[in-house]
Order: C-alpha cells, then structure tokens, then sequence
C-alpha cells in the first residue's frame, strides 16, 4: 500500500517533468527535509512523507540530522559557502533563535502557508521586522525516566534527581541548553523559572543543581547512548525525550516516562528553511502541508509528538492526546538565557559540571 | 625516465635521475594546502567576534584567548597533558616489551599479529568508546563474571572513570606504537644481546642495560606520536570518563559544535596545538642532550 502509493507519486512526478521540461531541473533534485536521526526520522520516513509525495507529488530525501544546534553549524557553515545540506530542517527553540539572529533563514511567503492560521502565534516564527520565516513542526516533552525492571514504582517528583539513594544512576543531558535543568530545579525547589531573570539567580540555582553530581553517572551529548543504558538498565533513571520513550516502551522495553508533579519540560521543534536552498516553493507546500490539523494528528499517533496547533482542531481522542501530551502545567524553558546570555551561563555551566 | 636507464645505473644514482627536482615541490604544496591554509584560517577566526547568541563576524580582539585565562581552563589544559601523557607512559610500557617479544616470533606469527594490528586501526573511536563501556558495564560487562567465580560479590561497572578512559585511550594507540616500534626493534642486533648474555646478564637486566638504551630514540618517538593522538580524542573522554576528566578536546566539541561559538573553539584548539608542540620540543630536547653524553 505505502510502496504503491510511493510509485504512483513518482509516476506523477516523471508526466509532470515530461510535459513541463522548463521545470524540470528545478523538480529533477528531491526536496530534502531534515528531522532528528533515529526513531524520529524513521517514523516521518514510514508515516509523513509517503503520504505528502502522494498528494503533491513532491519526491522527499529524508535527511538524518544531528541534535538542534550541531546542525545549526553545519547549516551555517554551509550556507556561507552557498550550500545546504538540506531544503527544510527541523529545529528545536534555542537553534531556531540563534540562527534568526544570524540571518539565516530564508524569508517565506504567507501567503503560500495559509495554514499557519492553525497555529498560535508563538509557532508562527518572523524577523524583527516581520518578514515570516518558520512555523511551530513538534512539541516534544522531556520527562524524568525510569528503566521498570530496577523501579516498580514510578517516581513522582523531580526531586528523586537529588535522593541519595539514586547515587551514581542517572543519566542528564550534558549542556545547560538542552537539558533545561535550571527550569527544572528552579521550579522544583525556588517556585519557578522567574529567579533564573538575573545572573545571581542563576548561581542560586547552579548550587542548588551541584548536589546532583554524586548521582549522575552521565552526561549526555548522544541520545542513543543514554537510551540503550536506559533500556538496558545500567542506567536506570534520568531525563529523556517522552516520545521516544514512548516509542522505545511499546517496542517492548521495560522503560517508562513519567511526567513528575512539578511538570515536564516542554520544548518545541521549528520548521526553517536554509537561505542557500534552492527550493523554497517546494519547502513552503510542505510547511503548509505540515501545519494541517489532521497531520498533526498523525504526527501525535504515529511519531508521539505533541500537536503544535490548537487540540480542539485536532481529532484526537482524550487517551491519544493523555499519551503524547499532559494537562499539567508545563516547564516552559527559560530561552532567553541561551541566547542573550548564552556564552556566560554555558561557562557557568561546564564549571559546576566538571566540579 | 625508462626501465633500461633504471636498470643501466647504479642504484644510488638512479634516485637522484628518476625523480626530478621540482618533485619536492608536491609534498611541501599538499602541506601547504591541507595544513598551512586551515591554520590560517583557524588563526582568523580565533580573533573574530563572538556575537552572543549567535555566530561571529570578521574582526580582531583577543576576547577568546582572554578568556583562557583563568584556573577552570589551567586546570583542564592541565588534565589534557595529564591524561594524554599517562596513556602514553601506559601504553608504551606495555607495547615496547610486546614489540620485542614479537619480534622474536616465527615470521609468520609475526606477520599474522601485524595484520590484526592494523585490523584493529579501522575501528573507529566511536566503535572502540562503546565497546568498552559495554565490556566494562554492569549488566553486561566482565564484572558478571568476576561475580560468577567469585571474585566479587555481585555484578558491578568499571566505567565511567579514570581506568575506562585509560583502557580505552590505549586500545585506541596500542597498534600504532607497536607499528612504530617494530622496525627498529626487528634490526636490532641480536648479537649485542647474546654478547650481553654472555658477560652474564640475565634476561631483566640485559633488557634495561642493552635493549632500551638502544632504543631510547624509536621509544621517545613512539611516545611523542601517541602522546600528540590521545591529546586530539575527543569522543572516549566523554563516553568513558567523568566530566572531570573532559579534556580540552572535549570542550573544543562543546564549543564548536553544540555553542556555535568558533571563535572560542579554534583559539583553544591553537592554545592546545602550541603546548603541544612545547611539549614535543621539550622531549626531543631532553632526548638529544642526553644522547650527547652517551
């Protein structure tokens, strides 16, 4: 069925190419479209773009790219030298913003992207001087992790990130970045994230943050590795992404993702496109394509994000948007600390880490 | 040049005929391309500026280099020359005595453990950090069968730390010291060794007296190169040590990669790049002095 439809979609493609040569160097190179390699990437692979290439008749190449901002880099680094890696790129929030503030995104019409009325407003991503450049892709959660086998009992708060009886056991993200632990330990122990507004606030929380050192047995940079240490147990407790988790539980592992009582961080990737690509048109159909409500109701079911348009357009019953998502107030992370003072809270940051 | 004149003259003046003068003139463009001109580049970009929370722009200031300077970054430098200059003494140790012990093999022993040598270079870093921290893991590592015969009590993990790093840094240099090492080692007399014998040396001591003064050149040398290796690994400090045994390499990645800030990146990878040379020429310095005296 999926490989039937992908064929047809091809056939499409070659009559159009046959009866338009003018356009046919600008359609002979796929769109490619790069999401998080891995569990990620092959659920878009199997679920999202066969059916867009059957409707459009836009080929896709599907493009594995590393966590937010190592891509970002190479995008950069690309673009300066008049390529792109890829046409569209997925990216997460503190990416998304430096790269805007680099230029480096290319401006899209909104007119060719009437679906970004879907979208509130924070999804629907512009310049200072208002020229339109991305919308809202995912929302993802990140939530406190355990393996079920070495806890029968789930935890319930992310103070068991601090319990001496977890010593030398959790696994953490390793950058100040993307783990969002000062969001975290601020609401779980200074009421929320407004102490992080000033930088003596920030060495509060850093303090307080210290005391998990003796537990952690990694600091993470690659997903796969926490993962597979999760899966197996040798690390039985940490912070992890709820949908891959998720993914990873129904494959029959014995993990599982709570979101604890203070509330799960709740983080979002971005579609954007690279000023050096050569396919903005294409980019903007599946953007618009992207934003539909249904789509984002597949996402939800088959790719366990959370919707980035408003649940009521949505057609997601109570238990399938409970498992993607939860009604708990989230940790929303504190961006502006990773972009106006990124370099001196990332060297706060690696001298508490390495103590 | 043909194959008669090749044949026709001398040996010794067939090299100077068959290659031509500007032949010299390859390697020293390739060096000039593949390294002079990315070091050129990192030099500029060391004193570009950093703009926050986004890339950086052409310009020059001292910025990145200044922010060096303080104990934090000391301090890993510190434990960079540590690391790398411990695995090398580690690694040394245990493939110089190996050498000779292969060089005294059969020939075709020797040239089966050479293979699986170089065998053993195409694994990636990434391969070798991941094996080795299953091997050593606790719930599927050698510790389940330390616990199985009894050596202790239940299963228990060897990694992260200072001795996984170690192993890893070493299984990571080993064949290119033996590599280095074999050459000389394979030329050296054995006559020196049964005279040796003969005035009465037991093995121990002909070793230390004999066979190491003779080799202090190739040992020194072996050492610089796996020195200078392991201070560029990035990938095992943070796979199979703790975050205070991040290297400097590691915080180049961090920056490079997951800051975007270039800048910082490529004025530490310069600092690193200078003390490594001081450190080298230090070595061959001290090398030369007291080979002097001999």
């Amino acid at each position: 069925m999926k490989r039937r439809s992908f064929l047809i979609g091809s056939a499409a493609t070659g009559i159009g190419l046959m009866a338009a040569p003018a356009i046919l160097r600008a359609q002979s190179a796929p769109l490619r479209i790069g999401t998080y390699g891995g569990y990620f990437q092959d659920s878009f692979d199997a679920h999202i773009f066969p059916d867009f290439t059957a409707e459009t008749g836009i080929e896709v190449e599907s493009i594995g790219q590393p966590t937010g901002e190592a891509w970002l880099v190479q995008l950069q680094q690309a673009a300066r030298a008049g390529q792109a890696p890829a046409d569209v790129s997925m990216m997460a929030q503190v990416a998304r913003i430096r790269g805007q503030s680099a230029g480096l995104w290319a401006e899209l019409d909104p007119e060719a992207v009437p679906n970004r009325a879907n979208l509130p407003d924070h999804f629907v991503h512009a310049y200072d001087d208002g020229r339109f450049y991305g919308t809202g892709a995912v929302s993802w959660y990140i939530t406190l992790v355990t393996n079920t086998d070495v806890y029968p009992e789930a935890p319930t708060s992310w103070q068991a990130l601090w319990d001496p009886a977890n010593r030398d056991r959790i696994g953490l993200l390793a950058l100040a970045s993307n783990s969002f632990l000062l969001e975290i330990t601020a609401t779980t122990y200074f009421g929320g994230t407004d102490i992080l507004a000033d930088e003596e606030g920030v060495m509060q929380v850093l303090e307080k943050l210290s005391e998990v050192r003796d537990n952690v047995r990694l600091w993470y940079r690659d997903e796969g590795q926490f993962q597979q240490a999760l899966e197996t147990g040798e690390i039985p407790m940490g912070q992890y992404y709820h949908d891959v988790t998720g993914l990873a539980a129904a494959d029959g592992q014995p993990v599982r993702s709570t979101f604890p009582e203070e509330g799960a961080v709740l983080d979002s990737g971005s579609w954007v496109v690279s000023s050096a690509s050569d396919a903005i048109d294409r980019a903007q159909i599946f953007i618009n394509y992207m934003a539909r409500p249904e789509v984002q109701a597949k996402l939800a079911r088959f790719v366990g994000t959370a919707p980035t348009v408003a649940r009521e357009l949505t057609d997601l019953t109570d238990e399938e948007f409970n498992a993607v998502a939860s009604d708990r107030t989230p940790i929303l992370p504190y961006y502006d600390l990773y972009v106006e003072r990124s370099d001196w809270v990332n060297q706060q940051w690696s001298e508490m880490i390495t103590g | 040049m043909s194959g008669e004149t090749v044949h026709a003259a001398p040996a010794s003046s067939v090299s100077e005929k068959a290659v031509p003068g500007w032949f010299g003139l390859v390697p020293a463009i390739t060096l000039a391309v593949l390294f002079l001109i990315p070091f050129a580049i990192m030099l500029s970009v060391s004193v570009a500026h950093r703009v926050p929370g986004g890339f950086f722009e052409p310009g020059f200031e001292w910025t990145s280099y200044e922010r060096l300077l303080s104990p934090f970054f000391g301090r890993i430098l510190y434990t960079s020359v540590a690391i790398s200059a411990g695995a090398a003494a580690i690694c040394i140790a245990l493939a110089f005595p190996f050498t000779i012990f292969l060089a005294g093999m059969r020939h075709r022993v020797q040239t089966l453990v050479l293979v699986a040598l170089l065998a053993v270079l195409s694994l990636s870093e990434v391969i070798i950090g991941f094996s080795i921290s299953t091997l050593l893991s606790r719930t599927a590592g050698i510790g389940n069968l330390f616990a199985a015969i009894g050596l202790i009590d239940g299963p228990r993990s060897y990694t992260p730390g200072l001795f996984a790093l170690m192993t890893g840094l070493c299984y990571l240099v080993f064949p290119y010291a033996v590599l280095v090492l074999y050459p000389p080692v394979s030329r050296l007399d054995p006559e020196l060794r049964d005279a040796a014998r003969m005035m009465g040396a037991g093995p121990l001591r002909t070793f230390f007296t004999v066979t190491v003064p003779l080799m202090r050149a190739p040992v020194l040398g072996a050492s610089i190169l796996v020195f200078v290796f392991t201070l560029g690994a990035f990938l095992l400090p943070q796979v199979l040590g703790r975050p205070n045994h991040w290297t400097l390499s590691v915080h180049i990645t961090d920056q490079a990669i997951f800051q975007s800030n270039l800048p910082f990146a490529a004025a530490m990878a310069i600092v690193l790049l200078l003390v490594a040379l001081l450190l080298v020429g230090l070595t061959l310095l001290l090398g030369r002095e007291s080979g002097g005296r001999r």
